[in-house]
């Protein structure tokens, strides 16, 4: 439920604060994982300029970044929408119609699901109990939670995340 | 210390996400504008369980339990409640009171249950370690690192009878046995803090509201096997558990407690924290050990275990979070003391996401021994809306499905066994009438498909295949031998499988054609869906008899596929009805049928 940091603009470069971390994690077994969390903490998602950068500090061959980017869920290639919604789809919540609340934002963004709205301003993804599934069904955007969410209330609820 | 009063308000993710921080904002100022900062303290808690009537606060020493409490209501609960000691029922459980000691006692929910490992949640501030240590906290480690042997300290939990709450239920007196017979050298300790289920939030919670007693239980498994080395690995979808481990384990080192000769003991343990990434199968342990080590998490075949070789290939005990927070109530209570609750084979409590169509949504923590039926309906409250129960599904998409004449059976591993779940980590999720079976069982297996690694064949293949079929079934095509396919393939991924996830995949699909056939048969034989849910199967209908002719159908009908005159019966084109079923909802006078 990380709130997605804006993604600075043009061709991504790692800053001096991540390649400090890096640096301090090189020599620690184990520590691809935590430095992928890190970058993508930072640019909401892992860009390829920034995955070449982390396989030469760290030394490893760029295959085995992707090959762990791309067995985590959690790690996104594409970079996500201004806006982060993240719609639960655990089992209460479907239980509960999070189907409903998809089909639903699906046809008011006009994309499906992990895609940006041509505008830039949201995506949508489908994610895993998200902990409090007493107020199912449970829809997030940008680290805020909507509990016991309504298909009607949808378009009001993204208009005040609307620019502008 | 020294206050007068204490207002706790819930910190859990329920009650946080429902207006709860502005509410503790809310309580802080009118504590501060009531000129009573000095005399009342506002404490943050972790979930206390009730979260269907969150946001929740409760008062000290007066023990007062408030629910559903709004921002708007901090000025009068300090202005009534703490200033001219005044109840406000109007915020109580039961309204009708108007004692200022109305606590859980009047509270069906809290009834039945027994808590140790929550002993801590929703009682101490999670973000101070004085609070943990006033409620006998590191009592357990004191008493472990100067009065016990190592041997000692593996031979009391063996005789508590804990096994694990990670699912498979392994004695984990016995796991620390093995690790610790291996010759001294490096050895771990790991935290299974991954929580796969997607439906529970169990070890979230207690990590978020008593992180310290998954630090103290991991310290003294440290010292019974021999590891100088903790790791936690934890979802990254879980930010504040995260926050709170890292803030308790800055504390305990600070008291001595974690890090070199640890209170002088001579004994030494560090504990890092390792994020997942969501992927499911890393909650199966040498999945887990493969991503500690940085690596795509891919199950390998056991033996060796990890007890004998595990994270880079050291001697390795994973414990569940669950199973740890037993762990110091254990040695300051005694192994005995543990043993002599619950049932012959399975000791101690067991803590459950109970969700779904209940009416008391939340957490809760019952003696193993407890029947389904205490739960959902003493507990529970009993079905939402009144609707009848349909089935309960413990341990996720690993467990199975649980009818109705199992519901006095007493819950413990082997039962459960028996009747075709598991007890898994402790998801309980309630279906009723309005669920449809075979589409519950196509979610879970849309699920374990999108998780499955896809090392072994009969996992990656027979999901997909199993997947299809339900799919199939639901959509109106399926056929008697599509059942006798899926039976084929259920047992042949249970047999053959290389790790848990596949050899339980299928436990959704087995136990629901063994309970519910006649469900799978009315999809396929009568293209009926009792439920309503798959929607291919529907059929609208208006009964002209009923029909008044207000025109709500047609005018709400998005495929314009009702046709009449006002006052008029009128008829839907089958050709062009959708079946989006707003005509259904619409109509005052049940005069559309679905079928
Ligand atoms: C697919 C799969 C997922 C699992 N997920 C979890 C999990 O989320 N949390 C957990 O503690 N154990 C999980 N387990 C069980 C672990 O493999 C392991 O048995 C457990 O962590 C051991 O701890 P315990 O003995 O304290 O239960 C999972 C197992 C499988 C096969
Ligand atoms: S059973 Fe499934 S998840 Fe486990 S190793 Fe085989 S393919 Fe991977
Ligand atoms: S809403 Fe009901 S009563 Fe009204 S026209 Fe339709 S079927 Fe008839
Ligand atoms: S299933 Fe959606 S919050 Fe738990
Ligand atoms: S989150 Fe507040 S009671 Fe559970």
């Amino acid at each position: 439920m990380s709130n997605a940091p804006t993604p600075p603009a043009g061709v991504q470069k790692l800053t001096p604060e991540l390649k400090a971390f890096i640096a301090e994690w090189k020599e620690k077994p184990g520590n691809l994982i935590m430095v992928l969390h890190r970058v993508q903490q930072f640019f909401g998602y892992i860009p390829r300029e920034v995955a070449f950068e982390v396989a030469d500090l760290l030394e490893i061959p760029l295959a085995k970044i992707y090959g762990v980017v791309t067995f985590y869920n959690f790690f996104k290639l594409k970079k996500p929408g201004r806006n982060r919604i993240q719609v639960c789809m655990g089992t209460a919540c479907y239980l509960k119609g999070g189907e409903d609340i998809i089909a639903e934002l699906e046809g008011i963004l006009g994309v499906g699901l992990n895609t940006v709205t041509p505008d830039g301003e949201f995506s949508a993804e489908a994610v895993r109990c998200l902990g409090c599934c007493g107020l199912a069904p449970v829809m997030v955007i940008n680290g805020e939670v909507f509990g016991k969410v309504k298909t009607e209330a949808l378009q009001g609820i993204l208009a005040k995340f609307r620019k502008g | 210390m020294g206050y007068k009063q204490y207002i706790l308000v819930c910190g859990g993710t329920a009650c946080e996400s429902n207006q709860g921080i502005a509410l503790f904002n809310a309580l802080k100022s009118a504590v501060i504008s009531n000129g009573l900062v000095n005399d009342v303290q506002v404490v943050r808690t972790g979930c206390l369980g009730f979260c269907e009537k969150g946001p929740i606060v409760k008062i000290l020493p007066q023990d007062t339990f408030y629910v559903e409490v709004k921002p708007e209501d901090a000025e009068t609960i300090v202005k009534e409640h703490i200033v001219k000691g005044r109840v406000v029922s109007r915020l109580l459980y039961d309204k009708k009171q108007s004692q200022i000691n109305v606590g859980i006692e009047g509270i069906d929910f809290y009834q039945k249950q027994f808590r140790i490992v929550l002993r801590n949640c929703g009682v101490i501030d999670p973000d101070k370690i004085d609070e943990y240590i006033a409620r006998d906290g590191y009592k357990a480690l004191e008493k472990v690192l100067f009065t016990m042997k190592p041997q000692e300290v593996v031979d009391e939990v063996s005789k508590s009878g804990l096994r694990g709450r990670g699912g498979a239920g392994f004695p984990t007196g016995k796991k620390w046995s093995f690790a610790a017979a291996q010759p001294a050298g490096q050895k771990y300790m790991v935290c299974n803090a991954d929580e796969g289920d997607p439906g529970a939030y169990m070890d979230r919670s207690t990590l978020e509201g008593d992180p310290h007693s998954v630090l103290e239980a991991m310290t003294i498994a440290g010292y019974a096997i021999g590891a100088d080395k903790g790791f936690i690995y934890i979802r990254a979808e879980y930010p504040l558990a995260i926050q709170r481990l890292e803030t308790a384990i800055a504390q305990s080192r600070e008291y001595g407690l974690l890090g070199k000769d640890i209170l002088g003991s001579g004994f030494s343990f560090e504990i890092e924290i390792r994020l997942g990434a969501g992927a499911f199968v890393c909650g199966e342990e040498t999945a887990l050990l493969a991503s500690i080590e940085g690596k795509r998490g891919m199950p390998k075949p056991r033996p060796p275990f990890p007890a004998v070789k595990g994270l880079w290939g050291c001697p390795t005990v994973i414990n569940n979070v669950e199973t740890l927070a037993n762990i110091p109530v254990i040695l300051t209570k005694g192994g005995l003391w543990f043993s002599k609750i619950g049932t012959a084979t399975s000791k101690g409590t067991k803590v459950f996401a109970l969700t779904g169509k209940i009416n008391n949504s939340g957490l809760i923590e019952v003696p193993m021994g407890t029947t389904l039926r205490e739960i959902i309906f003493d507990i529970g409250g009993g079905i939402r809306n009144g609707k009848a129960f349909k089935a309960a599904q413990t341990g996720g998409p690993s467990g199975g499905m649980i009818p109705p004449q199992f519901l006095d059976t007493p819950i413990d591993y082997e039962n459960l066994g028996k009747i075709g779940s598991i007890m898994g980590s402790g998801g309980l999720i309630v279906m009723d009438e309005d669920d449809c079976i075979p589409n519950i069982a196509k979610f879970y297996l849309d699920f374990t498909v999108d998780e499955s690694c896809g090392k072994c064949a009969p996992c990656r293949i027979g999901g997909r295949k199993l997947l299809d079929y339900l799919k199939k079934i639901c959509n109106g095509d399926g056929t008697n031998a599509d059942i006798e396919n899926m039976q084929e393939i259920s047992e042949a991924m249970a047999r053959a499988s290389l790790c848990g996830l596949g050899q339980t995949a299928s436990n959704p699909v087995k136990s629901s054609l063994r309970y519910f056939m006649d469900e799978y048969k009315e999809h396929i034989d009568e293209k009926k869906c009792r439920a309503g849910k798959c929607k291919n199967l529907l059929r609208y209908t208006i009964d002209a008899a009923k029909c008044v002719g207000c025109t709500a159908c047609a005018r709400v009908c998005p495929a314009n596929a009702i046709a009449g005159e006002r006052k008029q019966p009128h008829v839907i084109d089958k050709t062009k009805c959708i079946k989006c079923g707003q005509c259904f909802e619409v109509c005052k006078f049940h005069a559309v049928n679905r079928a």
